[in-house]
């Protein structure tokens, strides 16, 4: 255990960092429990409160390459999992936005990127986790096999939960084959109308793709369909014959990887407000006005119902208004200083069972 | 795989006696339900409420017969309301309550509280909504899986098909998190579920989720399916459906061995294809299932592979050619691709037909449902082959091969004395040796009452300690189908401290969910 020079320890085992919690916790100190810190703006205020990071779990626990499973620490850099996953053709089939995010970081905020559409999101791949609890109880839950009904699946209890009901020490996960070769049918419209059929032709096309997404800036958006294997070329072609059916001006784009990582950053804002809308496919157009109103840019996977608007200039309140009063709307990137009116979108009976979830796990509330 | 494949081994195994391992539940003091039976009578109607001893053994066993406890009345809501209204007495008189679906279930699952009320779901069977916008369904809890799948039809398709799915219930399939045979590429239950009505266990109804992915706060929705009905009762089902592929092929290929079908199980996922479904069966599964079908399969075969791949038709053509191959160059003795849909049906039909079909080997079964990695599916064969020996006992194997599944049949005959007995303890063995391989007890039958005994196998003291705090946010009193999933009956403290908001919700960050 060790302290660093700005007040955040980094525990370099389980063990240690449960124990430390476990003193905090007898001792009526709240705590943070943080990765790289890539998303801790998307976590409210937790003044008081000491950090404890994760990075000193950093190893790559297990890969299985013949079993698709890996085990990873909290603490490793997702970006370095890749590497050693790639080295046997495999990857975690998540790529959310961030180079330096941990595995623990991207499990307990659940970020995703374009893969989502194809493979689900964190609590789709995650197969098991260990965590230390406030008290200080380490326990696990799930396990190393992809097919597991045995006890409770607290792992999708943790995932998206912040760490607030634990830390999240050690994580399984479920791995794929790499993307092969991949290639990107593109359709362009300037019409939300337009745009949104050409989306909704490929979310209910009997295609396999890769991923479906969609994005918007400044009066003119795009459709992406991407598709791999070894015919590639003919399942895009076939997209992009769907897109042009439905009014939109199409393309092929071989070297695809630049659409996809912009995709990726435009979930992002370093200075400026990033809102998730959890809303459905057939929302979409109505969406492209409200970013359109507003100056915000737009990215989503359609199929999903899953948008970000981001917002770098402007003002992101009367956005978050608007977004708010038709839709789940979360938050996530914000300039300094933004102040926002608190409002979770949840029903009361939903908001009294968490509650109740929160006061078994953590009775003193020690974890914020 | 579950409740339709089971009929035929299961049979009072333990004779009239009380089940091992008996819920401690079960024991305690008879309560007199009389007056909440009037009660409930007044609330939903006379006609919703079973008290006649004939009547009520009807729902005395789910799929697994071998375990049997009448309950002390049934209810048959028909609405939310209903079983709000059922559940609330329950509460307020202190009375267990089980919830039940079409009772296909193979873990005891929905196994009866003697002194408590089965609500039985199978009057809630309408499919509310059909989005297909949206790629949605909003299903009441007794619609069967295989309903879904047709009231989205022709162009999509409901992804988790677990064997039984003729007869089973989406509300048991929310309960059990079932899988099926193509949940390797597909999926599981919770990955299609968006939304669930839950009437918890004071009778408080709450809604989580809805048509939407990512509700705000806890992702409560993750932790409830395949909770097994300790949490509560889903009395409205979200679920998300997906366009049916362009293109499927199946083949069948046999091998000397099952040891050799796995190793190709293993070279087509490492050449890094995702097959649609991948099943094994071995050679007394094959001459069982042959007896049933006659589909003309080699009797002599050790191993028979079902391999199916489904995606865009050029994708699928180019990777079929591909597992053929490998199959061929691995030695198969020979290998029969689908032409038609009859040809891919009749595949179908004789891996389903094996449970049912053990008939014709023994006059009993115990089937497990452990999972184990699936590189070391050899040692784990090998390691039952030889349990077989130890216990003089016949052990079919039909497994899901690209998760990992294994569904070892254990055949005996109860009529002889002691069988049923070897049987079960040698199940139990086999479940040891999948949990040392780092695998688990269940993967899609669930621990119900049969395998609760198996979790301190898998899990620490700390583990199911921490599934209690679950148990205990939704359920303090214990009255959600007691005596299911934990090994031994545990009370739940008060929580200390006053009433304090989750600090997501106080800080007011819940929203960034």
């Amino acid at each position: 255990m060790e302290a660093q020079a700005s007040g955040v320890s980094t525990p370099s085992t389980v063990e240690d960092l449960a124990e430390e919690l476990r003193r905090s916790d007898d001792a009526g100190q709240t705590v943070r429990v943080r990765g790289a810190g890539s998303k801790l703006t998307w976590a409210g205020e937790a003044g008081g409160a000491v950090e404890i990071s994760t990075a000193g779990l950093d190893g790559v626990l297990e890969h299985n390459p013949g079993d698709l499973t890996a085990v990873l620490g909290a603490g490793v850099p997702l970006a370095r999992a890749q590497e050693v996953f790639a080295e046997a053709d495999q990857m975690l089939a998540l790529d959310p936005p961030g180079a330096d995010a941990t595995i623990g970081g991207v499990v307990a905020a659940a970020d995703s990127g374009p893969l989502r559409a194809r493979y689900g999101g964190v609590r789709d791949l995650v197969i098991g986790v260990r965590v230390a609890l406030a008290d200080g109880t380490v326990a696990k839950s799930g396990g190393q096999v992809i097919k597991n009904v045995a006890g409770y699946d607290l792992a999708k209890l943790f995932a998206g939960s912040f760490g607030t009901l634990g830390a999240i020490t050690e994580i399984s996960v479920r791995l794929h084959p790499a993307a092969p070769q991949t290639v990107t049918a593109l359709g362009h419209a300037g019409d939300p109308a337009v745009l949104a059929r050409g989306a909704q032709a490929l979310s209910h096309a009997r295609l396999e793709q890769l991923g479906l997404d969609v994005r918007w800036a400044a009066g003119r958006g795009s459709v992406l369909s991407r598709s791999g294997g070894a015919t590639a070329q003919a399942q895009a072609e076939a997209a992009e014959r769907l897109l042009g059916e439905a009014g939109l001006d199409t393309e092929i784009r071989e070297r695809d990887n630049g659409l996809w990582e912009a995709q990726r950053e435009r979930q992002r804002s370093p200075g400026g407000l990033v809102a998730k809308v959890s809303a459905l496919p057939i929302d979409l157009p109505e969406l492209l006005r409200t970013a359109e109103r507003h100056g915000a840019t737009l990215v989503g996977r359609h199929a999903l119902g899953l948008f970000w608007l981001r917002l770098d200039d402007g003002s992101p309140g009367e956005l978050i208004s608007e977004l708010r009063g038709r839709y789940v709307t979360a938050v996530l990137d914000r300039p300094d200083g933004f102040e926002l009116e608190r409002d979770a979108g949840l029903e009361p009976g939903a908001e009294l069972l968490m509650t109740r979830i929160k006061q078994r796990f953590d009775p003193k509330g020690t974890l914020v | 795989m579950d409740g339709g494949e089971v009929a035929a081994g299961a049979g009072a195994a333990w004779g009239d006696g009380p089940p091992p391992d008996t819920p401690a539940e079960a024991e305690r003091e008879p309560v007199d339900l009389g007056p909440l039976v009037d009660e409930l009578r007044a609330a939903i109607g006379a006609e919703r409420v079973i008290t006649h001893a004939h009547q009520l053994r009807t729902y005395e066993s789910d799929g697994l017969l071998q375990y049997a406890v009448t309950p002390g009345a049934v209810v048959l809501p028909g609405s939310t309301e209903d079983v709000v209204a059922t559940v609330r007495a329950c509460h307020r008189a202190g009375v267990p309550f089980v919830a039940r679906g079409a009772g296909s279930g193979l873990s005891g699952g929905a196994l009866p509280v003697a002194d408590g009320v089965l609500i039985s779901l199978s009057q809630m069977r309408s499919i509310i909504e059909v989005d297909l916008d949206n790629q949605r369904v909003i299903t009441e809890p007794g619609v069967t899986n295989i309903e879904i799948s047709k009231a989205v039809g022709p162009d999509h398709f409901y992804p988790p098909d677990p064997s039984s799915q003729i007869v089973c219930s989406i509300g048991g399939n929310v309960a059990e998190n079932s899988g099926g045979a193509h949940c390797f590429k597909y999926g599981f239950t919770t990955n299609y579920v968006t939304g669930l009505e839950l009437v918890l266990p004071d009778g408080e109804l709450v809604q989580i989720g809805g048509k939407e992915l990512d509700p705000p706060g806890l992702d409560v929705l993750g932790a409830f399916v395949g909770s097994e009905g300790t949490l509560g009762i889903a009395t409205k089902i979200w679920l998300r459906i997906v366009p049916k592929p362009e293109s499927v092929r199946t083949l069948v290929a046999f091998f000397g061995s099952t040891v050799e079908a796995g190793e190709v199980v293993t070279e087509i996922v490492s050449a890094g294809m995702v097959p649609g479904a991948i099943e094994m069966m071995d050679n007394l599964s094959i001459r069982a299932a042959e007896g049933a079908t006659n589909a003309g399969y080699p009797e002599d075969a050790g191993a028979a592979l079902v391999v199916e791949l489904d995606g865009s038709e050029a994708e699928c053509e180019a990777r079929f050619d591909q597992v053929v191959s490998i199959c061929e160059n691995a030695g198969a003795d020979s290998v029969r691709v689908a032409q038609d849909e009859a040809e891919r049906e009749l595949i179908w039909r004789t891996r389903k037909a094996a449970f049912a079909a053990m008939g014709r080997i023994a006059p009993n079964y115990y089937v497990q449902d452990s999972v184990i990695p699936r590189t070391r599916l050899a040692e784990v064969l090998g390691r039952i082959d030889d349990l077989g020996r130890e216990y003089d006992m016949q052990v079919a194997n039909v497994f899901h091969a690209g998760d990992g599944n294994l569904h070892p049949l254990v055949c005996y005959d109860a009529a002889k004395e002691g069988e049923a007995e070897r049987a079960e303890e040698c199940a139990g063995m086999i479940v040891k040796a999948c949990v040392d391989v780092g695998g688990s007890i269940t993967g899609e039958h669930g621990v119900g009452v049969d395998k609760k005994r198996y979790m301190p196998d898998q899990f620490t003291d700390a583990d199911l300690g921490t599934f209690q705090r679950l148990r205990c946010a939704f359920d303090p009193d214990g009255r959600a189908n007691p005596g299911k999933v934990m090994p031994t009956p545990r009370l739940c403290g008060e929580v200390p401290g006053p009433y304090r908001r989750h600090p997501l919700e106080q800080a007011g960050v819940a929203e960034r969910f």
